[in-house]
């Protein structure tokens, strides 16, 4: 489906920039997160959509459920388990926000297939999504990963730390 | 053959900045502002570096050529610094100048950046004391035994000197990037906004401002919405407005509350559904807001278009022109490149008659409100010949290409005009390249 790999590629795309802006002169700029954040959420729901439409049998992610009482929004924000691979490397604001998430993200460990449960170095083998890029080498502050020309529409995106929930970027203020 | 853009006819006059085509970063220019006669030009930069330009008396033995801007005073307004608990690094980078109305002999501006707004002072010295009892010329003091009789000193003539002196620094007051810096008509307060508030001070007071608008949610995961530009009413003191990232445009009245949470009015257009897009969020996010001279009309930029709003009516622009529409089908592309985050700003005329707003490519286009027309020109070192007419430009969105088009393909995207600035009175227009200032003239007095 067409609209699926578009969807993919952007968020492939914006996950890279909003961990690009991090080291971003400056500091994390408020407006521009908000909007890298709405598009990964368009992006993500029409992912998920398509997704479904593709496997009637409705194999929902565990996590969208859980914790429903809390906070709804946040909830919706969820990565689905597969995008779900923890990073480290959180920026400073956002570590107790990290604590409530570790369990969720505990629990999605629990629905993962055996392959992914390690956090170690995935090999070949492994039964990554294959829009996920490959992990790259760290830039030196001031790098550009990429410059991608206007025309050519390619997901020429770097490395990717994810499981940063869509909210979750924001109280990193 | 009528002349695009009105009656006006589009000459090159000068262009400041470097040559080379390897851009220093200090030297991208972040603003471009007139003082309310014209007269002065002010430049800031990422460098934290404001240039300022003077007209100079008109050169009467040639009178086609209009007044030429020169260098009046350089100084450094913001210097980087470094917030010590956060861990970051605040830029130098001056986002808006905004003149004061002049009062006196001197010239007042503000200027500022991420953080921190500074009132400076600009005044110029042309004589100098001489004569004096007690000190030699070069300042050494004389024995006081030498001296046998007294003076009156005087002041004499002496090359005109332009200081810049920082009066106010006003400091601390925003969590967020500050965005905007506007100037109240009572001549005595002014705003400044960041992402989620609106400040009021008052010139004179440094160490306190009253928050007038706050849209910080308690919940900081629940944001929507963040501010992106506010202007004060350029008549009515109480008045202000100020834009968001949804494309919604509040105004707020200072008399009603303290707190202007409640908008007074709220001017919003409801999505086109056809155009939604991936997206269609970030395109609607308003970069600049502007009142018109008259205080009728307000403009908004967003990311392809520019719109005319009447004051009186909230529910949808008067006029909406297109910018670049042939960059619908790119936005993808420009997503990729960061190109789609780029805020342009615009600017009224003198008489509120024609707008204007700047493009990729070195392009800027021009929207006659009065005669329904517009034009594409282009700001080039190719197009420099002393008093050279612009040529309008023309992109072809696809399809064949007529000669003297471009393709969209071929647009350098590297090249932004995102500020411009247009003189209160006359038709003399001051347009930012990346690195460079082109002042352009109408051809026709």
């Amino acid at each position: 489906m067409e609209v699926n790999v578009e969807a993919r590629r952007i968020l492939a795309v914006s996950i890279s920039k909003l961990y690009a802006s991090r080291s971003q002169r400056g500091g994390l700029r408020l407006h521009r997160s908000l909007l890298l954040s709405m598009v990964m959420r368009s992006a993500r729901d029409i992912y998920h959509s398509s997704r479904e439409s593709e496997q009637p049998n409705g194999e929902q992610p565990a996590t969208e459920e859980p914790m429903d009482t809390n906070c709804d929004p946040k909830e919706k924000a969820r990565l689905a388990p597969d995008l779900a691979d923890t990073s480290a490397d959180m920026a400073p604001g956002v570590s107790d926000k990290l604590d409530e998430s570790d369990c969720d993200i505990t629990e999605d460990k629990e629905n993962l297939s055996p392959a992914k449960q390690s956090r170690k170095r995935r090999g070949k083998a492994s039964a990554a999504p294959d829009f996920l890029p490959s992990k790259r080498a760290r830039l030196e502050p001031g790098e550009e990963r990429y410059a991608a020309p206007v025309g050519s529409c390619r997901a020429g995106v770097g490395d990717y730390r994810s499981a940063l929930t869509l909210n979750q970027v924001i109280p990193a203020f | 053959m009528a002349a695009p853009g009105g009656d006006m006819q589009w000459c090159f006059s000068q262009v400041k900045g470097a040559i080379d085509d390897d851009v220093a970063e200090a030297d991208i220019i972040s603003t471009v502002e007139f003082n309310h006669t014209g007269e002065l030009l002010a430049t800031g930069d990422k460098g934290g570096r404001v240039v300022i330009f003077q007209q100079e008396i008109e050169n009467k033995s040639l009178p086609q050529f209009r007044s030429e801007y020169n260098v009046y005073s350089t100084f450094q307004s913001h210097e980087p610094e470094f917030d010590y608990l956060k861990s970051l690094e605040i830029e130098e980078k001056i986002n808006k100048i905004r003149w004061l109305p002049q009062k006196n002999a001197a010239q007042f501006l503000l200027s500022t950046n991420d953080k921190t707004i500074k009132l400076w002072k600009i005044s110029e010295r042309d004589k100098r004391p001489d004569g004096y009892n007690l000190k030699e010329d070069d300042g050494r003091y004389k024995d006081p035994n030498s001296i046998t009789s007294l003076r009156v000193p005087v002041l004499i003539p002496m090359d005109l000197m332009v200081e810049a002196s920082p009066r106010r620094v006003f400091a601390n007051a925003h969590t967020y990037h500050i965005n905007s810096v506007s100037v109240n008509s009572d001549h005595e307060t002014y705003l400044s906004a960041d992402d989620l508030r609106v400040n009021l001070w008052h010139l004179e007071i440094t160490d306190r401002s009253f928050n007038i608008v706050d849209i910080k949610p308690t919940n900081m995961e629940e944001l929507t919405e963040v501010i992106t530009a506010a202007e004060f009413h350029p008549h009515q003191c109480n008045t202000f407005v100020y834009s968001s990232s949804k494309g919604i445009i509040r105004l707020c009245d200072m008399r009603e509350s303290a707190l202007c949470d409640r908008h007074t009015k709220l001017f919003e257009e409801p999505e086109d559904p056809s155009n939604r897009s991936f997206f269609s969020e970030i395109i609607s996010s308003i970069s600049d807001v502007k009142f018109s001279h008259s205080g009728r009309y307000m403009m908004t930029r967003d990311y392809l278009s520019v719109k005319i709003w009447d004051l009186n009516m909230e529910n949808r622009p008067v006029e909406t022109y297109q910018v670049h529409e042939y960059l619908r089908s790119k936005l993808c592309s420009l997503y990729e490149n960061d190109c789609i985050f780029d805020k342009f700003e615009c600017c009224w005329n003198g008489n509120d008659s024609v707008v204007m707003t700047g493009s990729y490519n070195n392009f800027f286009r021009m929207f006659d409100r009065s005669q329904r027309r517009d034009v594409m020109l282009e700001a080039s070192r190719e197009n420099s010949k002393p008093m050279q007419v612009l040529k309008p430009r023309k992109v072809c969105a696809g399809g064949k290409r007529k000669k003297d088009e471009i393709s969209v393909d071929s647009l350098d995207f590297n090249k932004k005009i995102l500020h411009t600035a247009w003189h209160p009175q006359d038709n003399i227009i001051a347009v930012a390249t990346t690195n460079n200032l082109y002042i352009f003239q109408d051809k026709v007095n």
